[in-house]
């Protein structure tokens, strides 16, 4: 493609209603065909589908196109599969250049269709702006270390290890406490009757019993350094340190219960959290002699859907009707009060639910805006709730005030998302690459997620994504060698004076200063390390002379994009 | 002119954290200013302070700078970097005779699509009241 003049294709997609909705598509495409060097311009309804794939390889090959751009939505979830596209038919996968128009256009100005198709094309001329510049690159290789690393020995973190392990590639597990389990540890029986601590026994003999699965416990992560398919991580166990090298990481570091500040938690011991009560019930120590007519009242969405924790914690609704027929069980004549807020037991849980109101457990629902209170008289503690049914404050004596305490994300898991160098979301929980396309990836390649590390979730729930975590990783895992981004860094000799402002810039220690005699003279140049290097750029940004550029995003092509969206040519 | 003209500006993201928040803010359908024009860069250490004052003379009304939240960067410390360069691009401004007020570096995190909409709003209002930049000429 060196040397060719450019003949780039546009592709510009209506996302169903998602783009054409907003954005005027035709008077897009009408546009993109008068910008230079573009030879094709077509509008589909979904670019992304498998039938406008087959066309567009068929359009590259009769029109001769060297180059494509995309207007549809952004890089991150679809430049792969148009890069891959491009591949197919011979094209190199770097030729392509996307403008993200529904992200940045049709789903940000959808009350202003004018403004928001004019954007759209200066978004297309932007890339192809880009686009006339762009050159093929070639991906290295790298070798893949068939191992994976699972930080967190949970429920989660078990089951990944185990399946991992099951399809032949070794898994080390860290896990900071000394024992295996987490927070399955503390859940003794479920709505269905399954007794976990027997489940948890079995999958800690299978993984005792596993020589591919290598547990370290008591163990924390000092470093995690290198890409996919080469990770390096520095552990320490007990004041001695290890290394191990691993080619993909799972993160299920799990959750912890929120310890409640409000209804006297902490301060009366008759206050205690779902997990306590279920701690009681198991040991039975719930009656305690006080006689039969005790009064439980459990409080629902404690830490959880409020300002500071607005999401659902999505187990407690379950969790707590679990107790309450636990307890109906053991003692019908006790009288069990749930106030909720609305009674999540979705799927085929609705059932215990039905079933709990039929056995006499009393429902009544609160409002966000007027919490229940507890207070403490000589005898019991009062429960005031106010009942939008009717209308007014009704107060329960209670033996025992329960609260279901929210799920909130581990404290350490910013510190751990720094050293991966992957997100967490507002409220703290590690956050996947794509909700839908990528439910278990990072968008850091090769590292993957599962359990309550990312969400609220139930044990079923955790043992299928932790399943599929470990499905993703086998992909990489399988593999010998593994593409690298092209995207690194590449010093243009003529350029450069070897001033070296570069070499101390680089973080990754990637670029070393080279002196030599050349025509009697001494010469100096730097040289970088292609492995090494990541592409982050601080070398081309800190180059006086332009003799040092990231493929694929050098100051020429990121300034014709600039100059492309400010109108200059 | 100033005042509710209609600015051009543009914003250099990262891949990593502020490109990802945008589209976060597409993805919640939260609306804001159509002024801003998004490069998308892999850091914002890549952006060599050049780059932004040829967009000013250029005839950028604004540039915009996003990177990840300090000690969030994808590549160790390049936003660090991005925050000594903003140093020199605003002394540079100076003697451009651009207001600095027209170039704003942020944070913004691939989890905060409302508060990249925000940065974008405000921007888009300073700019607005600061008018037209002497170098554009469209």
């Amino acid at each position: 493609m060196k040397g060719e003049e450019p003949r780039i294709g546009v592709f510009v997609c209506h996302c169903g209603t998602n783009i054409a909705g907003v954005v005027n598509v035709p008077s897009v495409v009408e546009y993109a065909k008068t910008l230079p060097d573009v030879v094709y311009v077509e509008n589909n309804l979904y670019t992304c589908s498998n039938d406008t794939q087959e066309r567009i390889k068929q359009i590259i090959n009769e029109h001769h196109l060297n180059r494509v751009v995309v207007a549809s939505c952004t890089p991150r979830t679809h430049e792969p599969l148009f890069r891959n596209t491009l591949r197919e038919v011979g094209l190199n996968p770097y030729l392509f250049e996307m403008a993200n128009i529904r992200d940045q256009c049709s789903w940000v100005h959808m009350h202003e269709p004018e403004a928001a198709t004019e954007k759209s094309k200066d978004l297309v001329r932007m890339a192809v702006a880009k686009a006339r510049l762009l050159e093929p690159l070639l991906r290295r290789l790298v070798k893949v270390n068939k191992s994976a690393l699972v930080i967190g020995g949970g429920l989660a973190g078990m089951t990944a290890a185990l399946a991992i392990a099951n399809e032949g590639f070794d898994a080390y597990i860290v896990e900071k406490e000394n024992e295996l389990g987490g927070n399955l540890r503390n859940i003794h029986y479920l709505l269905n009757g399954e007794k976990p601590q027997a489940e948890l026994q079995r999958l800690r003999e299978k993984i005792l019993q596993n020589s591919r699965v290598h547990v370290f416990t008591g163990a924390t992560i000092g470093t995690i350094d290198g890409t996919i398919g080469d990770f390096r991580t520095k552990l320490s166990m007990n004041g001695q340190s290890t290394e191990i090298g691993h080619g993909i990481v799972i993160v299920a570091t799990g959750a912890t219960e929120y310890k409640p500040t409000e209804h006297l938690y902490g301060q009366d011991d008759r206050v205690l959290t779902q997990r306590q009560l279920e701690e009681r019930l198991v040991s039975n120590r719930f009656n305690n002699g006080n006689g039969s007519d005790q009064t439980v009242v459990m409080i629902q969405c404690v830490g959880s859907r409020d300002d500071n924790h607005p999401y659902c914690s999505r187990v407690c609704c379950a969790e707590a009707i679990k107790n309450a027929l636990r307890i109906k069980a053991t003692s019908p004549q006790t009288h069990v009060y749930v106030l909720y807020r609305d009674i999540r037991t979705y799927g085929l849980k609705e059932s215990y639910y039905t079933k709990a109101r039929q056995q006499g457990v009393t429902f009544i629902r609160y409002q966000e805006a007027h919490r229940p209170e507890v207070k403490r008289n000589s005898r019991a503690l009062d429960v005031f709730v106010f009942d939008p049914t009717l209308g007014m404050e009704i107060m329960i004596p209670a033996d025992l005030v329960v609260l279901s305490a929210g799920i909130h994300p581990h404290p350490e898991n910013r510190a751990l998302a720094q050293l991966l160098k992957v997100p967490v979301n507002a409220e703290g929980f590690f956050l996947e690459a794509h909700m839908k396309l990528r439910p278990v990836d990072f968008m850091t390649d090769g590292v993957f997620l599962c359990g309550l590390a990312h969400s609220p979730k139930t044990i079923e729930e955790s043992i299928l994504q932790a399943q599929a975590a470990a499905a993703r990783a086998a992909t990489i895992l399988a593999k010998d060698s593994i593409e690298m981004e092209a995207n690194v860094s590449e010093v243009l000799d003529a350029s450069c004076d070897g001033c070296a402002y570069c070499v101390d810039t680089c973080p990754y220690k990637a670029i070393t200063l080279l002196e030599y005699m050349w025509a009697g003279q001494v010469k100096k140049v730097v040289e970088t390390n292609e492995t090494m290097c990541k592409g982050c750029g601080c070398c081309q940004a800190t180059c006086p002379k332009k003799g040092v550029l990231i493929r694929g995003f050098t100051l020429d092509q990121i300034q014709a994009q600039i100059h492309a969206a400010l109108g200059v040519a | 002119m100033s005042g509710n003209f209609d600015p051009l500006i543009v914003a250099l993201c990262c891949n990593w954290c502020s490109y990802t928040g945008a589209d976060l803010a597409g993805v919640a359908r939260i609306q804001y200013p159509h002024n801003v024009r998004i490069v998308r860069v892999m850091c914002s250490g890549m952006v060599h302070p050049n780059l932004v004052i040829d967009a000013f003379t250029s005839g950028a009304d604004g540039v915009l700078m996003c990177g990840c939240h300090l000690g969030d960067c994808h590549y160790q410390e390049g936003n660090y970097k991005a925050e000594k360069r903003a140093e020199a691009i605003r002394l540079m401004l100076a003697d451009f005779g651009i207001e600095e007020e027209r170039f704003r570096l942020e944070w913004v995190s691939a989890a905060e699509g409302p508060r990249f909409a925000q940065i974008v709003r405000e921007f888009t209002e300073q700019i607005q009241t600061l008018g037209v930049s002497p170098y554009r000429t469209h």
